[in-house]
């Protein structure tokens, strides 16, 4: 196996996008990638091309990933789109790092792209065919309603307070200030706001969803063989782990994410990370957060944290930017934005940004070495994990 | 580079017009069951890694991945969905196990194309929304019942609109590639039907094909003009169909007791999406089979590949690709000389049936198949080197190749 | 460190001038799909909207796993072993979790509540149901655990369909 190095990332504004494409973004993304590589790149010198991109129908686009490849340097490449869901935005990284890692490519550039505003009237109407035709689609379920049954069985299986839960809302929007890409900072966001803000349904109130969005974000992996052609830099991909349940989500107890820890356990095993005492080796942790509790569903997923216990940690302070284990300190989903695979900006580019020196405002005190990024998709079953080090 | 990847076990369903009695979930079962126990494994112990190749369009679901674990054995271990024909899938897996974490994995793709009922419409939503779909037809949903729902005004900024009320079948756009190549090439329109009619009799001694008839090349070209120069028997209908591949390593598959099928190389590449711009020369194919050459040590295509399976959803495109992956200069002459008779022996999509993402799994089954000489009546001698080369089907510009090798 | 550039440097976006915004004034292109789809059900869905026309719920046995699946399929996902044996379920269970929602289906903000859930039911292992509505309880009412029974539509409205239950209320003797 090739050690797997990144060299470069870059990431767009996440808003609605009136007057871009998604090709457009994707190009925006990958020659920011591109144009941060220390010593320079050309697209002659990327082999490969992946592409993570999330459900067709928000683009409106059949195949899209052959839509978006030009914009994504792929023309006349290798080229191929993975897909899942919203794991996507870890997968994608994934999936570049095993085009390295195997030996097949030494460079290899990843672009994920989202493009959620073109769904008319609202990008919740591509939501509706992801339930199951026969048992629960004729119900006309909401996607809403999803989140909110996991997140009552979780505060109801662990007796957790909402307010523990809306802290996370709070933490991240102010996490996002001085994000570049931010769609939603608040420096002023208080426990009050989300707590007051308007039902959805409850438990989920309109403070604690992350909003819908347009973006694009790139990464460049080059194998050691290369890599003093391109940095000086040695950050490093020290393990991968993904992991799937089942579909029939009325078959399982939702408090506790299973699949999570599966993937966790893998990833860790192979970055050299105590699978038993994770929080330990670990500097910092990206959970995926498109929903105030799921942070912590998350982190207790991951393995930070005992069951049940994350909220509590949390409102001690343990995950804010200056804590123990600081969680999310790009501002997540919840602050930045989250068009879906694009959310890779925050889960995996911010790996590298923060372990090279480079997240500004953001940035993670006491000199971090490891970071561990996790993205979470299709019908509450997909877990995708990665760990960067700096070596 | 370090341990080979080698094929441990096929498994496929029947392949069929149409599969009522079958839930998607039943035919992908089916066939993923088959390929463990042909490899002898057990999925919930042995196999480390599952990839299915799929797009949502074609199956009607949001997000596909979401509705794939359990039927392929991946409950709580890693699974994803790669959205590609089934040879990317291949070198997915491929790859999976060269970086060392898995040592077993399972591919899967299918079609099951009969549950669809819009065809035509899916393949137009893959056309580019600004400066191809127009072309197409009207904007709005033709034959539509209630009314549009376009807010009132939104008219008036609205690019692309057409006043045409009906929209065209996307299949056009091959039949100007075929006026293109052969126009270019000086091939005829009766070699073209030469390549039906021979795919078409193939598929007679291949069991699982649904698509065989007796044809002569009069009978093509008399057929109804359904895309000119394209007539209705050079274009391969659509079939419902399920394959799944197991790879593993070579110590596996000594391990297991099974002889060698070596996935020596593959490669895969995309053209540019935009349609005008594209030399309709199949570039893809000539890029993606250099890719898998190179990595497989071929240098002479013509002299060391004993067997190939090349995408033929269309007829002239078998000849097309057969010189695009530099097997030869001049593909209908060689078939005039009666010399391809190791080209699609399975019958290819004209006989087979065209199965959308799969098409790369069933040119890659019928590979091995003959490798491992178990392709019966229609078993070909001394066959060491298979090439399988699929294409994405219109509107795209990608396709894939990989080459397989007997131990 | 501290000198190193920030990233990712200020990524703009294209801005639309508010009148613009405010008139429409943006340029797009729309287009509608024509997407249908007939999914061929297989056995285990057949049997269970059959069942369901009947008034009745079908669960299916995994004898390797000793565990009884609704919904039903023809594999069991753990052993991958193929399941058969259909078991009549009681149209009883409990309340796994649930929402309280002011979203109708569209997104669409309503007064009146929509009460959502996942129901265990009685005679299968733990955490196998489905999801459904519930009804004849108010939201102060509705809790985990809480014992449910399924009230179905008249049998010569039922289509074999997961509908053919309009909702699930309150068990007598539960309650809180």
């Amino acid at each position: 196996m090739k050690k797997v190095y990144v060299i470069g990332a870059g990431m767009t504004l996440f808003r609605r996008h009136l007057l871009e494409n998604g090709k457009e973004l994707s190009f925006m993304a990958a020659k920011m990638a591109m144009d941060s590589v220390d010593k320079g790149i050309k697209r002659s010198d990327i082999e490969h091309v992946v592409m993570g991109s999330a459900p067709d129908a928000f683009d409106g686009i059949h195949m899209k990933g052959d839509n978006l490849l030009d914009g994504a340097g792929g023309v006349n490449k290798p080229y191929v789109r993975v897909f899942n869901g919203g794991g996507t935005g870890v997968f994608g990284p994934i999936a570049g790092w095993w085009h390295v890692a195997s030996g097949v490519s030494d460079v290899c550039m990843v672009v994920n792209e989202e493009k959620m505003g073109n769904c008319y009237p609202h990008p919740q109407t591509a939501f509706q065919h992801i339930w199951d035709p026969i048992i629960d689609r004729p119900l006309h379920p909401n996607l809403v309603w999803l989140f909110a049954m996991e997140m009552n069985r979780y505060m109801t299986t662990y007796g957790i307070k909402k307010e523990h839960i809306a802290a996370v809302s709070v933490k991240n929007k102010r996490n996002a200030v001085g994000h570049p890409c931010a769609q939603l900072p608040d420096e002023k966001i208080t426990v009050e706001d989300v707590l007051n803000s308007e039902i959805m349904a409850w438990p989920v109130q309109r403070l604690d969803i992350s909003p819908p969005s347009d973006g694009a974000a790139a990464i460049i992996f080059c194998s050691e063989d290369v890599i003093q052609k391109y940095t000086d830099e040695r950050i490093r991909i020290a393990g991968v782990g993904w992991n799937i349940d089942s579909q029939f989500w009325t078959n399982r107890d939702l408090a506790f994410p299973r699949y999570v820890a599966n993937a966790s356990k893998m990833c860790y095993q192979k970055a050299g990370i105590d699978v038993n005492t994770p929080a330990k080796d670990v500097d910092f942790a990206e959970p995926y957060d498109p929903f105030s509790y799921k942070e912590l569903h998350h982190a207790e997923g991951m393995l930070l944290f005992d069951k049940g216990k994350a909220p509590l940690a949390a409102h001690e302070g343990v995950t804010q930017r200056d804590g123990d284990l600081p969680l999310c300190p790009s501002g997540g989903l919840l602050g930045v934005g989250n068009p879906i695979a694009a959310t890779m900006g925050q889960k995996v580019c911010e790996l590298y940004w923060q372990l090279a020196g480079k997240a500004g405002k953001r940035q993670v005190p006491n000199d971090p070495q490891v970071g561990v990024g996790q993205a979470w998709g299709d019908i509450m079953q997909m877990a995708t994990v990665l760990a960067m080090r700096r070596d | 580079m370090g341990k080979k990847v080698v094929v441990l076990g096929v498994g496929h369903t029947d392949f069929n017009a149409i599969t009522p009695d079958m839930g998607w979930r039943d035919f992908m079962y089916e066939a993923c069951n088959k390929a463990y126990v042909d490899a002898g494994v057990n999925p919930r112990k042995d196999v480390d890694s599952f990839i299915t190749c799929a797009e949502d369009f074609y199956e009607g679901f949001s997000i596909f991945d979401e509705f794939v674990p359990d039927q392929v054995g991946a409950l709580l271990k890693p699974c994803c969905t790669v959205c590609a024909d089934g040879i990317y899938g291949l070198g997915t897996g491929y790859m999976q196990i060269k970086t060392g974490y898995m040592d077993i994995v399972s591919i899967e793709a299918h079609s099951k194309v009969s549950d669809l009922l819009t065809y035509g419409e899916i393949l137009n939503f893959g056309m580019d929304p600004v400066f191809e779909r127009p072309v197409v037809g009207s904007a709005e949903r033709p034959n539509y019942k209630e009314g549009p729902v376009w807010p009132k005004g939104s008219h008036d900024y609205m690019v692309g609109k057409s006043d045409e009320k009906e929209r065209v079948h996307p299949y056009f756009l091959a039949g100007m590639e075929m006026r293109h190549y052969l126009k270019k090439t000086g091939t005829t329109e009766e070699q073209c039907a030469k390549v039906v009619v021979k795919n078409k009799k193939n598929a007679f001694y291949n069991p699982y094909a649904d698509y065989e008839l007796k044809l002569t090349v009069e009978d093509v070209m008399k057929s109804d003009p359904v895309f000119t120069p394209m007539k209705y028997y050079d274009v391969a209908p659509n079939v419902d169909g399920a394959i799944c591949f197991i790879l593993g390593t070579e110590e596996k598959a000594k391990e297991l007791g099974i002889d060698p099928i070596y996935l020596d190389g593959f490669g895969w590449s995309s053209e540019t999406p935009w349609f005008s711009n594209r030399g309709f020369d199949a570039k893809y194919a000539s890029m993606s089979s250099k890719m898998a050459y190179k990595m497989a040590g071929i240098k002479d295509p013509a002299k060391e590949i004993d067997i190939l399976e090349v995408d033929d959803k269309y007829s002239y495109k078998e000849l097309q690709h057969l010189e695009a992956i530099g097997y030869t200069e001049n593909a209908a002459k060689m078939l005039d000389e009666d010399k391809l008779c190791n080209v699609n022996v399975s019958g290819g999509a004209l006989g087979v049936g065209n199965c959308l993402e799969a098409t790369g799994l069933q040119k890659s089954l019928e590979i091995v198949t003959q490798l491992r000489g178990h392709a019966g009546k229609r078993q070909l001698k001394d066959l060491n080197v298979g090439l399988a080369q699929s294409w994405r089907g219109v509107p795209s510009g990608s396709g894939a190749v990989a080459i397989f090798r007997r131990g | 460190m501290a000198d190193k550039k920030a990233y990712p440097p200020y990524a703009p976006g294209t801005k639309v001038p508010e009148k613009d915004l405010i008139n429409k004034k943006v340029t797009y292109t729309m287009w509608e799909p024509e997407v249908q789809y007939s999914w061929a059900l297989g056995r285990a869905n057949v049997k269970f909207l059959e069942g369901l026309k009947e008034g009745k719920i079908y669960g299916i046995n995994c004898h390797t796993c000793d565990r009884i699946l609704v919904p039903p399929r023809m594999f069991c996902e753990y052993c991958y072993g193929p399941t058969e044996g259909w078991v009549e379920l009681p149209d009883t269970g409990i309340i796994e979790t649930f929402s309280v929602s002011y979203l109708d289906p569209n997104a669409a903000r309503i007064e009146e509540p929509i009460l959502i859930g996942v129901i265990d039911l009685d005679g299968a292992p733990d955490h196998h149901g489905f999801m459904h509505y519930f009804g004849e309880m108010s939201k102060d009412d509705i809790h985990i655990g809480m014992k449910v029974k399924a009230v179905w539509k008249p049998k010569e409205e039922r289509e074999g369909s997961i509908t053919d239950i309009k909702y699930f209320k309150p068990l007598k003797e539960g309650g809180k």
